[in-house]
Order: structure tokens, then sequence, then C-alpha cells
């Protein structure tokens, strides 16, 4: 990859005997939108702070935007507007004056800083609620502030732990709707990780799945789907309005298309499992063969299909090795305690 | 959060940024470290917990001074006392018994102001998850954990200056007499040495906090540091002089002198006993020497205050004793502080 702006070869974590990444190397290209996804535990966060500088990998390196996040973190973090995912304000001071403290502390308290505060204030929705002290902010608002705290920086990169916990659906949406945005209009390069399987796929160009500190496989959502599903990446069932008079010929028949790799045929539905989209050389043929069509529906292999696959080879592979099966349920049972 | 490209057409076209003349020009009252240390001064005027304690001492200070008032007449008309006439040291110090004098107030209050004006300085921002944002800012981590310690010793510092300067202003106003050089060094001097045994149980409080998490852990274990000096360490230093040192009655001179000045040594390991010693030293001239004397040493000398100059030398190793102790502490706290991963 050419323009990586950030580059991860070999991190690893140790905490204790505990292995939270495991030899990562992952580049993103600057303007990307790339998400992180694993359960809880899966040591995004820890990957994050490693890229920040403020936590030191046992090996490996961390280069953020050209500089080495664990030697020259001030350099980095000049670049990157990082907001963590349980983020706190000062509750004695007001939402404006919290980030305008921030705002300081980035060397932008000369010019017209109040207004620029306020504009941000505005563009994040909390025009309103501006001089309101942030222990009265609501979880969502304070996640709204917390995008403004990165925003006004002006940086070249974005992480985001977990942005989208605590907000409702709607202002998950304008969320992510902003950070898409935001990276196609200024070329900000924006990291995101998350457990929330939808919300990533809405934005993301490409995603990483991450569990138990190892990156499994990256891509975008189709190539992801196709290295998972080779054998079946698309799956088109046809629903007939009579059950066919005879399967094995209908099978036999729709077996000699080449793309086809495995046909069942139950009642009157028709499963055909193929490797691209013959959707329409198929419903041709049924037609041409006076099979009557009520439905025909082409199944695609979403972020939450190749998550779940990916989490259950794991999990099986982990149950079959036996020993280290219980960091991956400890986890699991995490996600679904929270 | 609507329409976000219209609002982000400028934003990040750098028409904000700043230019570079004004940046130099503005720069020194903008660097992150100055940005820090004026947040934390007014987070500390603000906050119940110095108020309270600002009452508390102010209230201690009209006290004592209460007290030296009405005994200063008779203070400074007392023939026999070599120190009579600095009017104003005796302002700080002269007692009837009914209170203790002011700077004795402060071996206690001085460690109190400093524990909690530092006992949640990290572990609270941790807690509270500002933390971690603020070190994702780009500052270095040691400037916060200096910030911490700059601001409340600037408060401090603010305090008993200004509460020495009402005193020598109430003094000129009451009785009339012009104060002496002498008299103002040793005052300047004994706020220096306040804020600076202040900032001894500041830079303990801050390394407690660096290492508990609960900002009540390290408050305790502070206070409990602080017990222990000012109560306990006295009884044990007892203790072991009852049990192995030997009985005095058979002892050469020579030797006697020899068990003080150790004894004494042991008990110097208490800052408060630093701060006392140095304290009453540079407020009462006459103080020759903070231990033992022999009648060799006292022969030929006169009852007359020292100068300034011999007082301060008298006090500089507590002065030396209690800035390395502060420096150790902050040092630890740092060293600590420095590698620690941060997360929430």
């Amino acid at each position: 990859m050419e323009n990586a702006i950030i580059e991860l070869e070999g991190l690893t974590k140790f905490y204790g005997s505990l292995k939270a990444v495991d030899n990562l190397h992952l580049k993103i290209k600057a303007g990307e939108v790339f998400g992180l996804l694993g359960p809880n535990g899966a040591g995004k966060t820890t990957t994050i702070l490693m890229m920040l500088g403020l936590t030191e990998p046992s090996a490996g390196t961390a280069k953020v935007c050209g500089f080495n996040a664990t030697r020259d973190p001030i350099s980095v973090k000049r670049k990157v507007g990082y907001m963590p995912d349980n983020v706190g304000f000062y509750d004695n001071m007001t939402a404006f004056e919290n980030l305008l403290y921030i705002a300081r502390l980035n060397g932008l308290g000369i010019d017209n800083v109040h207004d620029r505060v306020q504009e941000m204030m505005e563009l994040v929705g909390l025009g309103a609620a501006m001089h309101k002290k942030t222990s009265a902010y609501s979880r969502g608002m304070k996640q709204r502030l917390g995008l403004a705290d990165v925003l006004i920086r002006q940086p070249e990169v974005i992480i985001l732990d977990e942005p989208t916990l605590g907000i409702d659906p709607t202002g998950v949406k304008e969320f992510l709707q902003l950070i898409r945005e935001l990276s196609r209009q200024q070329g900000i390069t924006v990291l995101l990780s998350s457990h929330h399987l939808h919300q990533v796929q809405q934005v993301c160009d490409r995603v990483g799945i991450f569990v138990g500190g190892k990156l499994l496989a990256e891509g975008n959502i189709h190539q992801l789907s196709q290295n998972l599903f080779s054998e079946e990446s698309c799956l088109v069932t046809i629903t007939l309005a009579d059950t066919p008079p005879d399967t094995a010929e209908l099978e036999s028949m729709l077996s000699e298309i080449g793309a086809v790799r495995k046909v069942t045929v139950s009642g009157n539905g028709v499963d055909i499992s193929c490797v691209e989209n013959i959707t329409p050389e198929l419903v041709r043929l049924f037609v041409e063969k006076g099979f009557g069509i009520t439905g025909v529906y082409r199944k695609e292999y979403g972020l939450e299909e190749i998550y779940q696959q990916y989490f259950d080879n794991n999990l099986t592979e982990n149950v079959s090795h036996g020993k280290s099966s219980g960091l991956f349920q400890r986890s699991f049972f995490r996600k679904t305690a929270n | 959060m609507e329409s976000p490209a219209v609002y982000f057409k400028d934003l990040f076209s750098g028409r904000l940024r700043i230019k570079k003349a004004a940046r130099s020009e503005a720069a020194f009252y903008n660097r992150p470290f100055a940005v820090m240390v004026r947040k934390e001064v007014a987070d500390h005027i603000r906050s119940w917990r110095f108020i309270v304690l600002l009452i508390l001492i102010v209230l201690t200070f009209a006290g004592a001074m209460y007290v030296s008032l009405s005994n200063l007449k008779a203070a400074v008309s007392n023939e026999n006392d070599p120190d009579h006439l600095f009017l104003y040291l005796k302002l700080l110090t002269a007692t009837d018994g009914s209170l203790p004098p002011f700077h004795i107030f402060m071996s206690f209050l001085g460690a109190l102001l400093g524990i909690s004006l530092g006992f949640d300085a990290i572990n609270a921002e941790r807690n509270n998850g500002t933390l971690i944002r603020l070190l994702a800012q780009p500052v270095y981590r040691d400037n916060l954990l200096l910030a911490k310690f700059v601001s409340a010793l600037i408060i401090v510092a603010a305090l008993f200056l200004s509460l020495s300067l009402l005193m020598i202003g109430g003094g000129l106003v009451i009785t009339g007499v012009p104060i002496e050089t002498a008299e103002v060094f040793r005052i300047l001097s004994f706020v220096i040495l306040t804020v600076l045994y202040v900032g001894f149980w500041l830079s303990l409080a801050i390394l407690l906090s660096v290492k508990f998490k609960q900002a009540t852990t390290s408050a305790l274990t502070a206070i409990g540091i602080w017990l222990f000096f000012t109560v306990f360490y006295r009884i044990i230093v007892n203790m072991i002089v009852r049990s192995f040192f030997p009985d005095p009655n058979l002892l050469a001179q020579d030797d006697i002198l020899f068990y003080n000045n150790l004894i004494l040594d042991l008990l110097r390991l208490a800052p408060s006993q630093l701060y006392t010693d140095a304290t009453t030293t540079l407020l009462m001239p006459s103080v020759r020497s903070l231990g033992p004397l022999t009648m060799e040493q006292m022969a030929g000398a006169i009852p007359s205050p020292l100068p300034f100059r011999e007082s301060v030398l008298i006090v500089w190793p507590q002065v030396s004793g209690l800035l390395a102790s502060t420096a150790a502490c902050f040092a630890l706290a740092y060293f600590w502080f420095m590698r620690r991963e941060i997360r929430t």
C-alpha cells in the first residue's frame, strides 16, 4: 500500500502472561474509514493506546503519520484526534469551558478561539446546551462533545473507540454520517473500533476482524465474504408456484450450469449456491422450463455473518485446543453482560 | 448535527490556523504547561475544599494574632528576652500559652493543606476519564504532574504571603513601629519555608495519587503518614531510647551529648520536626543552636540575637532536608507516572 498513514508492524502487547495483542500487522491508507471489529476484550483499545503512545508495546512498532508512536508520541498526538470509549469531562466546568481548555492546550488560544469553540458546539448539535455544566450532560451529549473535542484540533487522523456507545439510533446515524462526510471531504483518515456490526458496515471502507489479539481478516466487506464463503458467495432462493414434479431432474439440470455449486430442493423452494451472481440466468431458465416463480431472493453475506463465522471458527478452534478457551468464553460472556 | 458539509467547508482549509508571528508573541502564555497551570489554579480556587481550608487557616491566623497582640506589650517589655525588640517577630511567636503560636499551628495545618490539595491530583482525573483525554492531546506527561504541583504551590504561596503582609500591615497600623530589614527577611524566609513544607506534603500526596487508583485510599494513606509522624513517631523514638540507650546518670558528659544528638537526629527524620526547628530559629533570632550546647561552648557568649545570615546557616540543613524529601517524592511520582499505561 503506497501512502499508508497508519502502519503497525508486529505489534505485540503482553499483560503478564496474557497476550492482549498478538503480532499485529496493519496498514491504513490516508483518507480511509477503517473499522476495527471485535468482541470486548479482543485488544482493540490496547492497539489504539499503542498507536497513541499511551502504552508501550512489548514488541513491534506503531507508526502514525510517519512518526513512531512510542518514541515520539507528541508528534503523533498533534496529528491524531482520539476519542476514548468512556469519554469524561471536567464536571465542574461547562461544556464550553471544557472545549476551550482543549483548544488552548492545542495552541489554538490566540485568535478567535471563542468563535471557533462555539462553531464546533453548534456543529455537533450542542449549541443550546453549550453553557451547561457537563455533569448535567447525558451520555449521548457527552459523546457529541467528545467528537467536538476531537474535531476542534483539525486532526489528520481520527481514532474513535466505540463511538456509538450510548447514542440513540437516529443519533448514531447522524454521527456516522458526519464522520463519513468528514472523511470524504477533508480526506481525514478515520479508525473506529466497535462491536456494533451494522453501524460499521454502514460507514467503513474496510474492516479488520480482531479476535483474541489477532487480526483474523481485513478487507472490504465484499472481499471478506468472498474469502470466507468462497464456496457459496451467493445464495439464491427461488420459490416456485407448485412443487416441482421431478426434483432429481431439476437438480441435475441446474448443476450443469458452471457457476452453480450446490442445489437443494425442499418443497417448492429451491436453494442454489453459486460462485457468482447468476440470478437472471437462473430465472430465465426456470421460466423457459415453464415453472411459475412466486419469489426470488438473493442472500448476501453481511458483516454479521462474516463476523459470526470468524467468531464461531475461533471459538471452536479454541475449545478444541482446550487450554486457552477460557479467554474467549470470558470475553464472550462479558459482551453479553454488557 | 445537521448538514455537516456546510460547516466544514472552511474549518479544515486552514483559515483558522494561527499566523506565525502572532504565535511567537503569545507563545509563552499559551504553552500547554501555562494553560494547565491556569486551569488548575482556577479549579483549586473554586473548589469547596480549598475554601474550607482557607477559612480554617485564616481563623487560626486570626486567633494566633489575637493572642499575640494581647501579649505583645508584655513580650516587648520583657528585658530578659534578647529578642524583645523584634516587634513583628513577636507578633508571630508571642503567646500566653492558651494557643500555640502560628508557626506551630502551621506544622499541623500545612501538612493538611498539602495533602488536601494533592491527594486526588491524578487518580480523580483517571476515574473521571479526563486523564486519557488530556494525555491524548499533544502535551508532555510530566507537564501534567508539574502543573498539578506548581498550581497548588502558587496558591499556597499567595495565601501565606498575603497573610504575613496582612500581619505586617496590621502591626504597623496598631503599633506604629517601623519594621526592620532583618524582620522583613526573616518573615519572608518563614513564608518560603512554610511553602516548602506544604510542598513536601503536596508532593507526597501527588505521589500517592499516582500510586492508588482510589482518591479515598490515597487520602487515608497520606493522613496516616501524617499522623504517624506527628503522633507515633515521637513515641517510637522514646521507646527506642528507653530500651536501647544507656542510663544517662551513668554516662560522661560527652556521651550524654552524643546520645542527645542522636535522639535529635532521629526525631529530625520527621518533616514536621524539621519545619518546627527551622521556623523557630528564623522567628527567634536568639536561638543559636538546635542541638544541646556544652558549658564551654556557651562560655563568653552574649545572649543577643543572631544576624539573619547566621540564622539561615543554622537552619540550612533542615531546609535542604525538606527540599530533598520533596524532590524524592516528586521524582518517584514522576517515575511511576511516566511509563504507566493510561486507560479508563
